[in-house]
């Protein structure tokens, strides 16, 4: 898990988002345990109520759920939603941002689209 | 319970008013900073709270009993202070012992352990320990003391990076353990504002700031980019801690609102505002 203590984004945003990388990368398997708010919290130094504020995110989309008294794990189906969710915001968080940066590169639309076809190739 | 109610308290030696009106309810299981620049109040504050010192006027209870003369109310709080008061003849272990008589509860397998975690030699005498080693024989004794409420003044006093990193995880470890509240006053806002829940900043004996450190740090944000573009959109705008670096500039704005619109059209960034630049902007 990487938190960016850097980044502009609150804590227990990263860390929701952090987890659900996890799960996407197979580190932390549906219907497994995943590491207690405890060792988040002491591990990266950070309050255990930000800590459980990013779990319980996680646990109010149904991507994770507690067991009473053992822990929190990955609910089944986990990945698919965190797909799902990642989508949509694909366009917004990475195609907008692409030809803005393109356009302040002067770079035009189709040299983009040759570029992307190029990498495919690879 | 451990809540902690100040009311209407202020401090005055002489004609020097140290606190003015401070009207302020430290919540119970919460990690608390106090901030506040040199000379601004936060020792005097401590004080007053263990009822080292009295109030000029108003009243600070501890679950609703008056803190004046109240040893019950008291034996809840174990307040670390910056300056060393332990006898400096005696060993480590010996003020072990003796803390156990002011705190019944007091955990000395658990001190141990954690002496043993940072290297502590307890056979050495306290005039012995380094600067470093009296912060973390002082915070070691903090945190074996089961109060409801400790009090930490500058825990991190002479500690190197790696030891300070270890105390930090030990404090943490100790608060989800048996939660409890803890008050740290500190200048080294940055390294700690994780690990905090609350924010109070102390500003020439008046109480300036009381928020969650999310809110305190959503309330502003950097924008950075060349000089001159910074400076049309910083235009009728609240900001503190310019930097200029060639011709390149960066500013904190005292503003939750942001204008994407703009900034993309002067190609600026975004970034998070720092505590401890805020801290600075607060109590200048």
């Amino acid at each position: 898990m990487l938190l960016n203590f850097e980044s502009e984004k609150p804590i227990y945003l990263q860390l929701a988002e952090a987890i659900e990388d996890d799960i996407l990368r197979g580190i932390f398997e549906e219907e497994q345990q995943i590491i207690s708010t405890t060792e988040i919290s002491v591990n990266f130094k950070i309050n255990p109520a930000t800590a459980g504020k990013g779990v319980n995110l996680l646990v109010d989309e149904g991507i994770l759920y507690k067991k009473r008294g053992v822990g929190m794990f990955v609910s089944s189906g986990a990945k698919e939603k965190i797909l799902t969710k990642r989508k949509e915001r694909f366009y917004e968080d990475f195609i907008v941002r692409l030809l803005e940066e393109a356009e302040k590169l002067k770079i035009a639309k189709h040299e983009v689209i040759n570029m992307i076809e190029g990498s495919n190739e690879k | 319970m451990s809540t902690i109610e100040i009311k209407g308290i202020s401090k005055i030696y002489g004609d020097t008013k140290a606190l003015s009106d401070i009207n302020l309810t430290i919540e119970e299981n919460k990690i608390y900073g106090l901030l506040g620049r040199n000379g601004a109040g936060k020792t005097t504050l401590l004080n007053l709270i263990t009822n080292r010192i009295f109030p000029t006027t108003g009243r600070i209870s501890i679950d609703g009993g008056v803190v004046l003369e109240n040893d019950e109310a008291l034996s809840n709080v174990f307040y670390m202070m910056e300056k060393n008061l332990y006898p400096e003849g005696l060993k480590v272990k010996e003020i072990f012992n003796w803390t156990k008589e002011f705190y019944p509860l007091f955990n000395h397998n658990y001190a141990n352990s954690l002496a043993e975690k940072f290297e502590l030699n307890i056979n050495k005498k306290v005039k012995q320990l380094s600067t470093g080693y009296t912060s973390i024989f002082k915070v070691i004794i903090a945190l074996a003391s089961n109060a409801k409420i400790i009090i930490l003044d500058e825990p991190v006093l002479g500690l190197d990076a790696y030891h300070r990193e270890m105390l930090y995880k030990e404090i943490l470890t100790n608060y989800i353990e048996s939660p409890k509240t803890i008050i740290i006053s500190t200048h080294l806002i940055e390294e700690i504002s994780d690990i905090l829940e609350e924010v109070l900043i102390i500003k020439e004996g008046k109480l300036i700031v009381k928020d969650s450190v999310e809110n305190l740090l959503s309330s502003a944000y950097k924008i950075s980019g060349e000089a001159s573009r910074v400076d049309q959109y910083i235009k009728g705008l609240t900001y503190i801690g310019e930097e200029t670096i060639g011709k390149f500039k960066s500013v904190t704005i005292l503003d939750k609102k942001r204008n994407e619109a703009l900034a993309k059209e002067l190609e600026l960034d975004f970034s998070k505002a720092e505590l401890q630049k805020l801290f600075i902007s607060l109590t200048n």
